[in-house]
């Protein structure tokens, strides 16, 4: 199954297909295991030992201890999901799309109150635009 | 018979709720996005609508990968506020209309939208979030809610077309319910936004004026755009847009702006509302 080059020619983004969805599964379901309390004070405890109740790979369980979404997204992860993560870290929305752009959380905002980040030249990689 | 008296469509960033929930409405940042629904608040006072047909989606709230529905539809008396990392947002369950849900749920599914059928879920931000922004903090939310939820998680998520097209036959569907209720349709999310990857940020209010203008006048071209417009053009969470034809679907062929607002930022977000009027 193609997993659609048109979605690659869009820079910076990665679009969540079924296939991403049967890569991630295990990820974005620890994920949701957050939503309990009593979870999230487990994993907040030791997280290696509680990510090592799932069976995610090796890669999946690195991008989740070092908080690095990107990485996390390039294993299967998706954003609604990842979301419980930084929740749990009491980090807002903003915060953690910041730390997948390279720029501080400052310029970030910043950036949002001047009217986002322009859609120029975000359109397609092959089409320049 | 039951009424569409209104359509009403609004973005449902979740930072709205947690900046009313934590009291900080009135800040700099804050105020001038909540200023835009005053009006909306005063509109829907007079309005008193029983029932709020609330098109939304669940944001790895209620659905986990294990079973993700494309429409799903609410016919459940109550529904409780879903936890989503920091605890369950502090407003009133939201209340059901299971009649009327299952009234719609059967002619729906006869007219051939095989909608999922949800007898208990949790509701999360997509919902709560445009109750608060019409309604602000009352004891207990002044209508019932027929929650219909659609998948914008996973691509592909369902055409703007078929949205539309479900919105034309929730209309037959709840004008054909045997009781004057004055019902209103809400269609939630957008607008152009982006939460991932280096990309996160884009905001593109070209595109989102044009969907306003379109979506008032000419639904039938807006229907046609297809997925990678709104990923290219909106961010690859602007696609949350295609439920606002689902609302649009349900009020017609003509319909009257009444109201217009546009803010950006909240958050990572561009924050869209409407209220149309059907019309003969
Ligand atoms: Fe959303």
């Amino acid at each position: 199954m193609n997993d659609h080059e048109e979605f690659d020619d869009i820079p910076g983004t990665t679009v969540f297909t079924t296939k991403r969805s049967r890569q991630g599964f295990q990820l974005n379901q620890f994920c949701m295991s957050l939503m309990k309390p009593e979870n999230r004070e487990r994993f907040r405890g030791d997280e290696r030992t509680y990510l090592d109740e799932w069976s995610m790979t090796e890669a999946q369980k690195q991008a989740v201890l070092a908080r690095d979404y990107n990485a996390a997204i390039a294993e299967g992860g998706n954003i609604y999901f990842l979301a419980k993560i930084f929740a749990t870290d009491g980090q807002s929305f903003q915060q953690a799309a910041a730390s997948m752009t390279g720029m501080t959380s400052d310029e970030y905002a910043q950036m949002m109150l001047s009217g986002g980040r322009s859609p120029e030249g975000q359109r397609s990689i092959k089409e320049g635009r | 018979m039951a009424r569409i008296t209104a359509g009403v469509a609004t973005s449902h960033v979740p930072a709205i709720g947690a900046a009313l929930d934590l009291g900080k409405s009135g800040s700099d940042y804050w105020q001038p996005l909540f200023d835009g629904y005053d009006w909306s608040k005063e509109w829907i006072a007079k309005e008193k609508p029983d029932v709020v047909v609330l098109i939304y989606n669940d944001h790895a709230s209620a659905f986990s990968l294990a079973v993700l529905p494309t429409f799903a539809i609410g016919c459940a008396e109550r529904y409780a506020i879903a936890d989503e990392g920091f605890g369950p947002r502090p407003v009133p369950e939201v209340i059901g209309h299971a009649d009327l849900a299952c009234h719609i749920t059967e002619n729906l599914i006869l007219d051939e939208f095989d909608m999922t059928i949800i007898n208990e879920m949790s509701v999360d931000h997509g919902l709560t979030v445009p109750l608060s922004l019409m309604f602000g903090q009352p004891e207990a939310w002044p209508v019932k809610v027929v929650p219909i939820a659609v998948n914008v998680v996973e691509y592909p998520q369902p055409t703007g077309n078929r949205c539309f097209e479900l919105g034309k036959a929730l209309r037959k569907a709840i004008r054909s319910y045997d009781e004057d209720l004055n019902v209103q349709v809400w269609g939630t999310g957008g607008m152009s936004h982006q939460l991932q990857g280096p990309r996160a940020g884009l905001i593109n209010s070209e595109f989102d004026h044009e969907f306003f203008d379109q979506l008032v006048l000419d639904p039938d071209t807006l229907k046609k755009v297809p997925h990678i417009e709104y990923l290219r053009e909106a961010g690859s969470e602007g696609i949350e847009m295609i439920m606002w034809l689902i609302m649009r679907g349900a009020l017609g062929k003509k319909v009257k702006e009444l109201y217009r607002f546009y803010h950006v930022p909240a958050s990572n977000t561009a924050v869209g509302h409407l209220i149309l009027k059907p019309t003969k």
